[in-house]
């Protein structure tokens, strides 16, 4: 490697400037922006002046722990945004990953006629612009609006869906006449007590999660649809042969078949609804009673609002943290699952034997590549 | 390959060059010949009459204005002043006032201005911070008690049934509602409710403002007296009435009697033309008489470049004159005494909201404040099966905790 001089020394050289154009724009526009949101969460930068070099000074974590472990408004705050998208993630992810699933296996079926018409109509929410959906929906869902009409007709006294603060689980809880906390009233994590952390998804906020359903299993039905069509004709027939029936087939063949789709789908769902922002900003901006305000949401209030930067990116990075850690999880699951084989083909776990295979396979790929 | 070596070094040049061209100089010196100004309108007639405002000014002065309506205002702000590139000059809300004034980015310059003690005190003591008058108040907005006079009327009732005290209110209240419509209605909010306590004598902060008095008996006294209400059905909130401010329940006719300030002639103009209504003062509680008065500031950056340019077209914006042009385009009251009484002499039938400044009080608004406010609105939304004393209390807590950050 080391005597590699002569007429190959400029390579190099030319390497980097053929980069340099890719460096320069991820730099400017992601590393860069990344690197001083991190440093102004660490900071008591006030939005006035630039944030590097001027009149903001480091304050090491408060920033974090005004909204992670100081008693206050700021942490009360904090956890109810985390309940809120954490009903909405756990409602969320799996109804529209069923949904998209279902659809797509709807739209795959040969015997289907018009199927052109339905993958367009339930492609089409996913590219109309959110703002329009969620204006759309506040109309449906206003108390004397069309989804309290249908309601009506089945004899269902509908809520007053965008304003209704209450709970779905203490309205359950309710119906069994537990009301009052009890021992619940104590206080867990992050200032909220158990009891509003067991209260559910407000009503408003299940309002929210329709529609959220509504607009993205267009996408991710697509994402399966080309999966599914991935799957050749010959493993449907061998399965008949073998004697599965139509829902024996579906889980036993193709569901493991889409687990990468899968994964992609549960990835994509799972990072789209921790970062929910436009429907909140336009259903109000965490109304009714804070019931529908998200960790995105918060951020942005308590910086363009309250003019605490510091906080607001500090709220960011740890939604980051959050988002990061899932995703590690999910990924962990899916993978427990696979057969040991196919793990080892990957060599990506820490396994010597696998270790030594992919050493070798990097010396074979070096020395071919190397070779003059 | 030498070739390629020379378009990725171009490419990298370009790049370098167009991203320079993105970022804005600036210039230096207190006169400028172009101003911005950010707004946040109220509609059309807003924007019309700012812009001929604007263009009257340039005419006579020869600083070109870019009169430039806000989508949201305090975003915009935010980015503006975050990216060194604030607006010369923008509406300063009075709830985000002092958060921006404790920040550093207003300039102290009101105090400067030969019309200064013009203004009435309640609007001077809004725009102080740390008893420096920051910024000219550009108009006011009281509340008062709008009444729609044909459901007046068929209820049977008279001019001396108006509402002066808090039991009278209750049985115009109670005598006005009936299947579909209800007696009174007003925003379940803090800019509401506050005025109620103040009515029952109680307030946000001491005298001297070093101390939070939110959970006095007096405040419990006025919740229990608003729940009172909600109970005996005759006041609902617009949620409830599926409107989305208590004005619009007024238009349809389901709320006979509403809490809002002048705007509501502007939005009954608008959408509503053929509802007959007046505007009486709000009736006094066991305190005496009480109401808000919230208005917007002309906000200069501070250390700007224009300023000066900026202050006289403020003091152009603020002139009586100038002031009752925009009250006749949108509503407003002028921010001056004179200009004031002008305007309740030429529009008598919101001289109520004029007679209101004399007892008026600011909402309370220190830095970091908003955040308590917003949080006690939202805790509102059960306010008819809550406890007050409980409510109070959170906010009370919370207030205490904003206040002692807020000074240090």
């Amino acid at each position: 490697m080391a005597k590699r001089s002569g007429i190959r020394s400029n390579e190099s050289v030319a390497g980097w400037l053929f980069t340099l154009p890719a460096i320069l724009i991820v730099g400017v526009f992601l590393a860069v922006p990344v690197l001083m949101a991190l440093w102004v969460s660490f900071s008591d930068w006030n939005g006035l002046g630039p944030p590097v070099g001027g009149r903001a000074q480091f304050v090491g974590a408060e920033n974090y722990a005004d909204v992670l472990t100081e008693e206050g408004l700021a942490q009360r705050d904090f956890g109810t945004s985390i309940r809120n998208n954490l009903y909405y993630v756990l409602l969320v992810v799996p109804l529209q990953t069923a949904l998209a699933l279902f659809l797509a296996v709807q739209v795959n079926r040969r015997v289907l006629k018009g199927r052109g018409f339905f993958r367009t109509a339930f492609y089409f929410p996913s590219v109309t612009s959110s703002v329009a959906i969620t204006v759309v929906f506040l109309f449906l869902f206003t108390a004397s609006g069309a989804v309290n009409s249908i309601l009506g007709w089945l004899g269902i006294n509908g809520p007053n869906w965008f304003n209704d603060p209450s709970g779905v689980l203490h309205n359950l809880f309710a119906v069994f006449g537990w009301t009052s906390p009890g021992p619940l009233g104590a206080t867990g994590p992050l200032g909220l007590t158990w009891w509003d952390w067991l209260s559910g998804p407000s009503v408003a906020m299940c309002a929210l999660i329709t529609l959220a359903v509504f607009t993205t299993s267009g996408t991710f039905m697509l994402l399966f649809l080309a999966a599914l069509q991935n799957i050749g004709t010959e493993i449907d027939e061998a399965a008949s042969i073998d004697g599965a029936g139509a829902f024996r087939k579906f889980f036993s063949v193709t569901l493991p078949m889409l687990k990468p789709t899968l994964f992609t789908v549960l990835t994509l769902g799972l990072i789209g609804t921790w970062q929910v922002f436009d429907q909140i900003y336009l259903t109000g901006g965490g109304s009714p009673g804070k019931t529908t305000l998200t960790p995105a949401f918060l951020a942005y209030q308590t910086s363009f609002e309250d003019l605490r930067w510091g906080r607001g990116a500090a709220i960011a990075f740890i939604l980051f943290a959050i988002i990061v850690a899932l995703t590690l999880l999910q990924r962990r699951i899916l993978r427990d699952r696979d057969e040991k084989p196919k793990r080892r083909r990957r060599g990506i776990d820490g396994d010597p034997h696998d270790g030594a295979t992919a050493q070798a396979v990097t010396r074979l790929n070096a020395g071919a590549g190397g070779a003059p | 390959m030498k070739r390629s070596q020379w378009s990725a070094t171009a490419l990298a040049a370009g790049l370098v060059v167009s991203l320079a061209a993105c970022s804005s100089g600036g210039e230096g010196g207190g006169q400028s010949d172009s101003l911005t100004l950010l707004f946040g309108s109220s509609g059309d007639a807003e924007t019309a009459a700012l812009e001929a405002a604007a263009a009257a000014w340039s005419e006579e002065s020869g600083v070109e204005v870019e009169v430039q309506a806000a989508s949201d205002l305090t975003q915009q702000l935010g980015q503006g002043f975050s990216g060194n590139n604030p607006p010369d000059l923008f509406y300063m809300s009075w709830d985000q006032f002092q958060t921006y004034a404790s920040q550093q980015f207003l300039e102290p310059y009101a105090a400067d201005l030969p019309n200064a003690d013009d203004f009435y005190p309640a609007l001077q003591d809004q725009f102080s911070y740390e008893d420096e008058f920051y910024c000219a108040p550009k108009d006011f907005s009281t509340l008062g008690l709008v009444i729609n006079t044909d459901l007046w009327e068929a209820a049977g009732l008279t001019d001396a049934d108006i509402p002066t005290d808090w039991e009278s209110l209750r049985s115009a209240a109670q005598r006005l509602t009936t299947g579909e419509t209800v007696g009174l209605s007003f925003g379940l909010e803090y800019a509401r409710l506050g005025v109620f306590m103040n009515q029952a004598g109680g307030s946000m902060l001491s005298e001297d403002g070093t101390e939070v008095t939110a959970d006095s008996p007096e405040n419990v006294e006025a919740i229990e007296y608003v729940q009172s209400l909600a109970a005996d059905g005759s006041l609902r909130f617009p949620a409830d009435l599926e409107a989305g401010w208590a004005g619009e329940a007024f238009g349809q006719g389901k709320a006979a009697m509403v809490i809002e300030g002048p705007w509501i002639n502007g939005a009954l103009a608008a959408d509503f033309p053929d509802v007959n209504y007046q505007v009486a003062e709000l009736p006094a509680g066991p305190g005496g008489q009480s109401t808000f008065t919230f208005s917007n500031c002309w906000g200069i950056p501070a250390g700007s470049d224009t300023r000066d340019s900026a202050v006289e077209f403020v003091e152009f914006l603020t002139s009586d004159e100038q002031q009752l042009a925009f009250s006749e385009a949108f509503g407003v009251i002028p921010s001056t005494e004179s200009g004031a009484q002008q305007y309740a002499e030429q529009f008598p039938e919101n001289a109520a909201f004029v007679d209101g400044v004399e007892y008026a009080t600011s909402p309370v608004a220190f830095a970091g404040a908003a955040a308590v406010i917003s949080d006690f609105n939202a805790s509102l939304e059960g306010l008819e099966s809550a406890d007050a004393a409980q409510l109070l209390g959170d906010l009370q807590s919370n207030l205490e905790a904003a206040l002692e950050e807020a000074q240090g």
